[in-house]
């Protein structure tokens, strides 16, 4: 059946821009943007259904589709300017590539997202995962200047530039930030980087959830700057008890002040982790959103994050669970059954907190959408801006779901 | 316009709020672009967001355009109505509707004027960081359309970073809410579409903005150099030391000569190159570090003095020449060009050459105030509008100078927006299909086109996006 798809992309791309995979499924590895267009515009002119990947370690793939299209043949880090504090990288190109290529010149990227070490820049792009350091450095979508998508019929549409501030044209990059490849393919981003800090060092504290929070809570207003603050559960930190963790960055002075005022602060034990073991913690907080088929996130205000928690800890488990007390960021990953998430979605709607579907398997993400109902008018306006990226809905992405 | 719709017009907000006399309607023929003038067909002011949707509901119904603005700050000929629109302006919706300390968030109609949001937050500790040079009048309404910026952006973020809910009136007159209070999207982030679409989207009626805690210490120092070259080349050494100043902000010499001939005069050094004025902001003992390092790096750097001010009166009276520093090339002559262009920092030094060179050559009066931390210059223009050789000269010294900021990797506009001014310079970025995407997600807001028509986005310039599949 997907034999005249293979033989159109591999006359279109060449034999090693085609392959099949592990179902024989027909998967093009376009190299450059314009390869990529082209791909979308065959699909989009002969009504061809397209599965997104990058490496598949975020999102599974699983969308059915009749063919595959993959960023990995567009992986490499196309240029970095220390002198700018600027990248431009290919959407395929693994994060852990590109942090050692950009440490080597003394950046960093603030993203900490969730998922492994080499998940692809497309992928958390796309599906906007911010990690701890969102506390201090804010979600993805402050650490993009531009990227250029291919649209679901194959044009090839460049949004923002490689300067920090611009204002030129409407701000397009934000529609696909978070987009989840429902308004197009992304080829290319534009980075916004740091100066590596000279100094990182991470706190933690064990106890109680309420007094955990309770403290951080005073943190927050006691105008300390922490590149992340997050709450974790026992299960996700690894540690018997629940876990306040902060984590500082900048030069030694102003990373010393900030943990001298974390001491002052209140009664928590704080303890410092030692230097050689930050990565691994915080990578293993990254890699515990794995430990389950689905994670969600919840957009919370500071002041709901209690609340917020009990609901996720009730109706769903306490599992694998996170918070930014400062950020009112929270997620959550495990297994429940769909009526369960439905009724979480419904309780955090009502409160006026979004609950966004990050990753699931596919028969969820079709039923529930990543981000389900829309508010009054909205949906109508997203309908319209996907008819414009997407007009013949080839891209297969589940926005809205299917109830 | 006709009587029927100025008489409909005053049914819904009052006849004294509908202005319509040649007199009247002068104050609104321009906004802060000295080189666009266009008077509206009427002016309406509601009172309020039921207003607003009343009087959007009624264009719609009978097909005429509209405008919406703020205080009329803007420098791009954005907030400017042809006379067959209806030009609204949002003032009189000028009330903070709450400030939530423990949540940092405030909520306000379009019209409060930018400074008083960080007035109303002080007394809980709290500031709203984005502060355009114009913040004593400019709106946050008119912000959030322009995606406005300031000195402080360097280190927290524009207008962008700081809006998180909002609520619209779409061409239609249906309402949209669009984000989250907390700010995590709800869908497709639609207010971070929304924020910068220069008024061409719908109109923003209630706007929630986060707030930011006011820092335990703020010093500001001042730095002169010899030459442009060596101050740029300064600004790039703090922030590759890992410092990130809450503003890092330079002056050119005709910039410092003019602030200090006139009231505004802060004791700037008038025979350096350039000026610097750099602000680091946070903990005490971390400020007061950081200081020492950022003033080892300006003398390394070439600093002739380093000036540190540290108390409040000292260092409101060094800003007061940056903040005033277009008030202050306002004396030079009856008009002023003020520009905007964005640079990658490294292209700093040699973009100044360039605008000499340019200067030099339409025999021209410029001078340059920018955000040099993030690569955003003002090179402003003095002239008279009057004078229309003179005007000429402008006018081809900037497109110019936005071609020189393009060719080095930049862009043409920071934080002043494309309005009506820079549409002609918008091929120099984007291409054709990237327009029409511009085009496609606007007429996804607004199908009909009613809103703020003609700006932004040159028509000509787009490739077909609504066509047929196959019609290619």
């Amino acid at each position: 059946m997907s034999d005249p798809i293979y033989t159109r992309l591999r006359a279109l791309l060449g034999s090693g821009g085609v392959e099949r995979d592990a179902d024989g499924l027909p998967r093009a590895t376009p190299e450059s943007p314009d390869a990529l267009s082209l791909v979308c515009r065959l699909a989009h002119e002969e009504g061809w259904k397209i599965r997104i990947e990058g490496q598949s370690t975020w999102l599974a793939a699983d969308a059915p589709a009749d063919l595959a299209v993959s960023t990995r043949g567009l992986d490499q880090v196309l240029s970095v300017s220390p002198a700018d504090l600027v990248a431009t990288v290919q959407a395929g190109a693994p994060l852990d590539t590109l942090r050692r290529r950009l440490a080597d010149e003394g950046m960093w990227l603030a993203l900490d997202p969730p998922g492994r070490p080499e998940r692809t820049m497309g992928s958390i792009v796309a599906t906007a995962t911010a990690g701890p350091l969102r506390h201090g450095f804010g979600p993805v979508r402050d650490h993009l200047l531009g990227c250029t998508v291919a649209t679901g019929d194959g044009r090839v549409v460049k949004a923002g530039g490689k300067v920090v501030k611009n204002v030129a044209g409407y701000d397009l990059t934000k529609l696909q930030v978070g987009g989840f490849g429902g308004f197009g393919i992304i080829a290319e981003v534009h980075l916004r980087l740091r100066a590596l800090p000279r100094a990182d060092v991470t706190l933690i504290a064990r106890g109680p959830r309420d007094d955990l929070t309770f403290a951080a809570r005073r943190l927050v207003e006691a105008r300390l700057s922490p590149a992340a603050l997050e709450l974790l559960s026992p299960a996700l930190a690894a540690e018997p008890e629940w876990v306040l963790a902060a984590r500082f960055l900048g030069t030694d002075a102003a990373v010393q002040a900030e943990v001298g005022g974390l001491g002052s602060g209140g009664d928590l034990a704080w303890e410092a982790l030692p230097a050689e073991r930050t990565a691994a913690f915080w990578g293993a907080v990254a890699r515990g959103s794995l430990g389950g088929p689905i994670t969600i996130r919840l957009g919370v205000l500071a002041d709901g994050v209690d609340e917020a928690l009990d609901l996720v800890a009730h109706d769903l488990d306490e599992g694998l669970l996170s918070a930014g007390p400062g950020s009112g960021m929270i997620r959550w990953t495990g297994d429940a059954p769909i009526e369960r998430l439905r009724g979480v979605r419904r309780t955090a709607a009502a409160r006026e907190a979004p609950m966004t579907i990050e990753r699931a398997p596919w028969a969820l993400r079709r039923a529930m959408g990543h981000f389900g109902a829309y508010r009054e008018g909205v949906g109508q306006l997203v309908g319209r801006l996907r008819d414009s990226f997407d007009p013949g809905q080839c891209l297969s992405v589940a926005l809205e779901g299917g109830e | 316009m006709t009587p029927d719709l100025i008489e409909a017009l005053g049914r819904i907000v009052g006849s004294r709020w509908v202005r319509h006399r040649r007199a009247e309607l002068t104050t609104y023929a321009m906004d802060g672009l000295p080189t666009r003038e266009s008077y509206p067909g009427v002016v309406v002011v509601p009172a309020d967001a039921a207003e607003v949707r009343e009087v959007v509901r009624l264009l719609h119904l009978i097909g005429v355009p509209f405008v919406a603005r703020g205080a009329g700050t803007g420098l791009s000929g954005g907030a400017v109505a042809d006379p067959d629109a209806v030009l609204i302006t949002l003032t009189r919706m000028n009330r903070i509707l709450r400030i939530e300390p423990g949540r940092r968030r405030a909520v306000l109609q379009p019209g409060v004027v930018n400074a008083r949001l960080s007035e109303a937050a002080a007394p809980h500790g709290l500031q709203y960081v984005p502060d355009p040079s114009s913040q004593t009048a400019c709106t946050v309404g008119g912000n959030v359309a322009e995606n406005a910026g300031g000195p402080h952006c360097l280190k927290y973020g524009v207008t962008t970073n700081h809006v998180t809910q909002l609520e619209v009136v779409l061409s239609d007159a249906s309402v949209v809410r669009l984000g989250s209070p907390q700010g995590d999207p709800w869908g497709p982030d639609l207010v971070g579409l929304f924020v910068g679409s220069e008024g061409m989207f719908g109109i923003a009626t209630e706007i929630t903005v986060r707030l930011e805690p006011i820092p335990p210490t703020v010093r500001t120092m001042l730095a002169d150099f010899p030459t442009v070259r060596s101050a740029s080349e300064a600004v790039s050494s703090i922030i590759a030391a890992g410092v990130v100043p809450a503003a890092l902000e330079m002056m050119d010499r005709a910039c410092v000569a003019a602030v200090e001939a006139s009231i505004y005069a802060a004791g700037y050094p008038t025979d350096a190159a350039a000026v610097l004025l750099v602000e680091l902001d946070g903990q005490t003992e971390a400020v007061e570090a950081e200081a020492g390092m950022v003033a080892g790096i300006l003398r390394e750097r070439g600093a002739r003095e380093v000036r540190s001010a540290s108390s409040p009166a000292d260092r409101a009276r060094l800003w007061q020449g940056r903040k005033k520093a277009f008030g202050a090339m306002g004396r030079i002559a009856p008009d002023l060009a003020v520009q905007d262009a964005v640079v990658p920092r490294s292209a700093l030094p040699d973009i100044m050459d360039r605008i000499a060179e340019i200067r030099d050559r339409h025999r021209l009066s410029i001078s340059n105030v920018f955000h040099a931390g993030d690569g955003n210059l003002h090179p402003n223009i003095s002239f008279d509008r009057h004078d229309s050789a003179v005007a000429a000269r402008v006018s081809e010294a900037c497109r110019e100078i936005m071609a020189a900021c393009v060719e080095a990797g930049g862009s043409i506009t920071g934080e002043h927006g494309v309005g009506s001014d820079k549409l002609d310079y918008m091929p120099l970025i984007f291409d054709g299909e990237s327009l029409a995407a511009m085009h496609a997600v606007r007429r996804a807001f607004d199908p009909w086109e009613a809103a703020n028509p003609g700006k932004v986005v040159p028509l000509r310039a787009c490739r077909e996006w609504l066509a047929a599949p196959g019609a290619r």
